[in-house]
């Protein structure tokens, strides 16, 4: 392979001379250590590189080898319960290779390349396949069932195929292409980070992805394919609404990228998921987890790369035929990490010193996302990734480019509040500015899934929250006596809403998860209360008599009941109904009377 | 020894250097400047055979023709030894107290390496710092970095002081509501100041030495008179210290920053010197990635002793939390305190801003065997109950106070209760967390008991009416 001569080091950006024959985002391995690094531009024979490891101590005339090949990460068994940094150098392995602190030039194979995997032939000899067919399982854990699938531009027909114990790299079979060559079948694929691996057709993203956080689930609903954003000011819990998807969503394999984040934060995460039990298998999380963890203080160029590299592994879990949903903390500091390569190359900047390609290089990578019908000739094997992107942005300003250039893009909106958090009103999303625009694709699954009457309860509380925001002003300014009744019950059912509803506990076990069906109840006995207090209060009833009524209590605790406990629901809405206007049968029973006072 | 004198340009801080032969990015640079005077430097970027070279104690006296500059083909390093615990050193880690140079028993870089993400230890372990508005509500955790944001004029060194001098990590409580007694154990604090007064100096130094923590404490000290780009190598400095007696001497380390103000300042002298692209303000668009290497160097490691634990401080221009200084510390850092310049001016100490100020890592430090169980709950409670009757009070501006329902001005008899009873305390006052959670239920008391929504009944029967039991 061809080597050139450093002449320039500046930061992570370094400028070689002599790799003619190079092209633009191969990769490269910089000065004696063979440091990684990747070429972002060329001028004659000179390109400059951006290095995934410090540079320091490297200088003029140090040797730069090219590899001929761009960035790529290698797909195969054994990349679940792994943690890598952004250019899928197993850290796990680093650790005992060179311990507790990264060292720089030591490397390993993102596969492990000596471990073997029982390799289950799903095709026989003289079967045709094409790029995409599924040609055999590994079942890489409990929860995953890895499916080996032939290389996207490759088909042919099995030569042979045999069922054993194999390494990612020993062939499983041979495959004979139509031009007549017998080529290799192994179970690892290679592929760049940068190019989105291809499938037959994009489908709508109309199935829900639920979460288990009310707030997300009912009012602004994400879909398995969709793309969500959460910005946030720190502080205002951002990435512990991230870490509740992860861990409930019903994604089968979730992708979870630490870009420019905390260490601390991350080592909750390496820690917490493999105690975490997933609750749909009964499994640690972790198993049905790859972690990509490129800290903040980690090399900014490898930052840069972390999504790409992330969302390739994404892609490849969605090509077995699974449902994926990827999380990008934060995407400002990936946005970040391009501003900074991008001074350095002195390039002409945009907005706020960003790259003019900024918005650009955002789109492309949020596009990635989508559920699809993959390749091979399988007839609609469907698969999704559903992305998740945090911002964060400065000061807590919206107009800043990162998250502009973001919401052209996604299509739901989750407003982190820091406002609501200083109330410890969690999760902070603030209900009247986000948005959701899957609502309307994803109703027709509530209809047949939860029930006819969920949307528009949905709505209802949505227009009484809108109109609480309204009154709110009024209250303010003249106090809450100068409403009239119905309005008052109305602000009394808002703050229900959000009390009893929105707000939700993540680090209590009997909060942090609702599934859709609780959350339809909890709606549908909210909207009871504020139906009934409104007859009582017609029949005469004080207001104040009907909020204080003794059910209120068993309505505020009704978020911790368990799918167990669904026939609470039932006695709670008697009880609204009793207490409030009563049955006429059983008078001592009866709190609030209609017609008051007796 | 290669030497040159070729020095082209000189801009600020910064020299460019001509014909130099095998100069590496980073490298450590002598400067023997044309009266004699010799001060370091090092490379920070170099272009075939031109080097730029950033001079830590400034420019001043040197001149193209006659300054001599030497490449010494290593990195900036600290000599670091057990000895270090009780001296003063300047912003480049040579004795400023007039006592003699450290032997070392190792060198060090100061830029230090990154932990890998998976040898680090979660910080789990309370640190009671005896102040109730952080122990009850924000608690520190070790090996967390908890910055306080304050402003000029704020007692921000009163109480970094006084959690340097107070702090103290708990056994673990025997059963779910008992909590453990302090441990005595191997507990250090390495103190970097950039940019400040002697006075704030010396109010430190006088802090230790009278409490005698002076001898378990290495002090760094740039002062407001010494070179400003040498800030930037002082808070290096500081925690490669710290790493060596955490990591090798297992000691619990506090470091204390002061001010991260500067330091960026500094930074962005030396940003504006390269002719660097600006980003908000002026500050370099890396400063995110250059305060993420000094702040993620707090941390704990599995399978060794010690920790770091950071408590930076940065005064923020004109209070602004959006500044980017602050801004992008609090993305980085695991939550802040944040001081207020209104309970300041009503006297109450420490002016702790509870609502603004967060924990990120209290989830993990508190509640049973760590705490006691009911600590969660109750700050969630005193939380919302004070920021309600802040609400409250709000609207009593407006409306005046008669408008206000009762529960309203239940709040704001809380609020003002929880002001001046729970926040405020002596700068010498230590409470322990027990004493502080107590506190805690006593106001709690002035609440209604249906307004407690965040508190489990459970914690409510045992702790409120064993409080009530108390009182009678």
């Amino acid at each position: 392979m061809e080597q050139g001569r450093i002449v320039k080091v500046a930061g992570p950006l370094v400028v070689a001379e002599g790799l003619v024959h190079s092209r633009m985002y191969d990769l490269v391995r910089v000065g004696e250590e063979g440091l990684m690094g990747e070429i972002i531009e060329m001028r004659g024979d000179r390109a400059s590189i951006q290095v995934y490891e410090e540079t320091e101590g490297l200088g003029p005339g140090h040797p730069v080898e090219a590899t001929g090949a761009p960035l790529s990460v290698e797909l195969g068994p054994g990349m679940l319960e792994a943690v890598y940094d952004g250019v899928q150098r197993p850290l796990d392995v680093l650790e005992h290779m060179a311990g507790a602190f990264l060292s720089r030039g030591v490397t390993a194979p993102g596969l492990d390349r000596d471990k073997c995997w029982e390799f289950v032939p799903t095709v026989k000899a003289g079967d045709q396949v094409e790029g995409g067919d599924i040609i055999g399982t590994v079942q890489e854990n409990a929860v995953i069932e890895h499916r080996v699938m032939v290389p996207p531009a490759l088909s042919g027909t099995i030569a042979d195929i045999t069922a054993g114990s194999y390494t990612v790299t020993e062939p499983v079979g041979h495959l004979s292409t139509g031009a007549g060559e017998t080529v290799d079948l192994i179970m690892m694929q290679v592929w760049p980070v940068r190019v989105p691996r291809p499938y037959r057709k994009k489908i709508s993203a109309n199935e829900p992805l639920t979460t288990g956080t009310r707030v997300i689930d009912t009012f602004f609903p994400l879909t398995k394919g969709g793309v969500a954003c959460i910005p946030g000011p720190f502080g205002a819990g951002k990435t512990v609404t991230q870490h509740q998807i992860a861990k409930w969503s019903n994604a089968e394999v979730v992708i979870f990228i630490g870009c420019g984040e905390r260490g601390n934060e991350m080592t909750d995460v390496l820690m917490e998921f493999p105690e975490l039990v997933d609750p749909y298998s009964g499994e640690p999380l972790v198993k049905r987890t790859v972690l990509v963890a490129n800290t903040s203080n980690m090399p900014v160029a490898a930052r840069e790369a972390s999504v790409y590299t992330g969302m390739t592994m994404a892609e490849y879990f969605r090509d077995m035929g699974y449902a994926v949903v990827l999380q990008a903390d934060s995407t400002s500091r990936w946005a970040e990490a391009m501003r900074e390569i991008s001074g350095r190359l002195e390039e002409m900047p945009g907005d706020e010193g960003f790259p003019a390609y900024l918005g650009t290089r955002l789109a492309a990578f949020y596009e990635r996302a989508g559920r699809v019908h993959t390749l091979g000739t399988e007839a609609e094997r469907e698969g999704s990734v559903s992305v998740v992107g945090s911002v964060s942005p400065p000061g807590g300003d919206l107009s800043e480019p990162v998250v502009q250039n973001t919401l052209r893009v996604v299509k739901v909106f989750w407003a982190l509040q820091d406002k609501l958090a200083y109330e410890r009103h969690f999760p902070a999303i603030d209900w009247l500015t986000s948005y959701s625009l899957y609502l309307d694709k994803v109703t027709p699954y509530w209809n047949e899934n939860v029930g006819p009457e969920f949307r528009a309860r949905r709505d209802r509380c949505m227009a009484i929250l809108q109109r609480e925001s309204e009154l709110a002003e009024i209250v303010r300014l003249v106090g809450l006596e100068a409403l009239s009744a119905d309005e008052q019950v109305l602000m009394e059912t808002a703050k229900s809403i959000r009390e009893d509803f929105l707000q939700q506990n993540a680090f209590r076990d009997d909060d942090q998860f609702t599934s859709l069906d609780q959350q339809n109840r909890l709606l549908e006995m909210i909207l009871l209360f504020h139906e009934k207090a409104i007859e009582a209060h017609g029949k005469g009833a004080a207001l104040k008599d009907i909020f204080a009524a003794p059910v209120r209590e068993r309505i505020t605790r009704a978020k911790y009941l368990n799918e167990e406990q669904m026939a609470e629901f039932d006695e709670i809405a008697s009880d609204i109904e009793t207490q409030l206007v009563g049955d006429g049968s059983d008078e001592e029973e009866v709190v609030v009377y209609a017609g008051g006072e007796r | 020894m290669r030497e040159y004198m070729t020095t082209r340009d000189i801009v600020g801080p910064l020299l460019l250097v001509e014909n130099v032969v095998d100069v590496t990015y980073g490298e450590l640079v002598e400067l023997e400047f044309p009266n004699g005077t010799r001060s370091l430097g090092n490379v920070l970027e170099v272009n075939a055979d031109v080097a730029l070279v950033q001079a830590f104690e400034g420019t001043r006296g040197s001149n193209p023709s006659e300054t001599k500059v030497k490449f010494l083909g290593r990195s900036l390093e600290l000599g670091v030894s057990k000895d270090m615990l009780g001296r003063v050193f300047d912003g480049l880690g040579r004795p400023r107290d007039g006592g003699p140079e450290i032997i070392p028993e190792k060198r060090m870089s100061i830029y230090g390496q990154p932990i890998n993400p998976t040898a680090r230890d979660f910080p789990d372990d309370f640190i009671q710092t005896g102040v109730s508005a952080i122990d009850g509500l924000n608690p520190l955790v070790r090996g967390q970095k908890l910055p306080i944001f304050s402003g000029s004029g704020l007692p921000h060194n009163q109480l970094a002081a006084q959690i340097a001098r107070q702090s103290a990590v708990l056994q673990r409580g025997k059963a779910a509501d008992e909590i453990g007694e302090p441990i005595e154990g191997e507990f250090a604090v390495v103190f970097a100041a950039m940019g400040i007064t002697f006075e704030d100096a010396d109010f430190f130094i006088d802090e230790f030495r009278n409490t005698s923590a002076i001898e378990r404490a290495v002090l760094f000290l740039n002062l407001a008179d010494d070179p400003a780009v040498e800030r930037i190598a002082t808070p290096r400095m500081a925690l490669t210290a710290a790493e060596y007696l955490a990591y090798e001497k297992d000691m619990h380390v506090l470091v204390i920053l002061t001010d991260m103000t500067y330091y960026c300042e500094a930074l962005r002298e030396v940003s504006a010197a390269r002719k660097e692209v600006p980003g908000r303000r002026g500050y370099p668009g890396y400063l995110y990635t250059d305060l993420a290497t000094i702040y993620e160097r707090a941390g704990r490691i599995k399978g060794r002793k010690g920790s770091i634990t950071q408590v930076p401080i940065l005064s923020m221009p004109d209070d602004d939390k959006t500044h980017p200084i602050p801004d992008l510390t609090g993305y980085i850092t695991e939550g802040q305190i944040v001081l207020d310049r209104n309970l300041h001016r009503r006297g109450i100490y420490p002016p702790v801003a509870v609502l603004p100020s967060l924990s990120r890592l209290k989830q993990k430090g508190i509640g049973p065997g760590k705490t006691r169980e009911d600590h969660a709950d109750l700050s969630n409670q005193l939380f919302g109950a004070y920021a309600r009757g802040l609400q409250a009070k709000e609207l009593a501006v407006i409306l005046g106070e008669a408008a206000l329902s009762d529960s309203d001005k239940a709040f704001v008899a809380f609020a003002d209760a929880f002001e001046d009873r729970f926040i405020r305390q002596g700068s010498g006052e230590d409470r322990s967390v027990g004493d502080t959670l107590a506190l805690g239920w006593e106001l709690m008391a002035l609440l209604p008991r249906g307004e407690l929504k965040r508190i489990k009944d459970a914690f409510i029967d045992k702790y409120m009416i064993a409080e009530e039991g108390a009182d009678a």
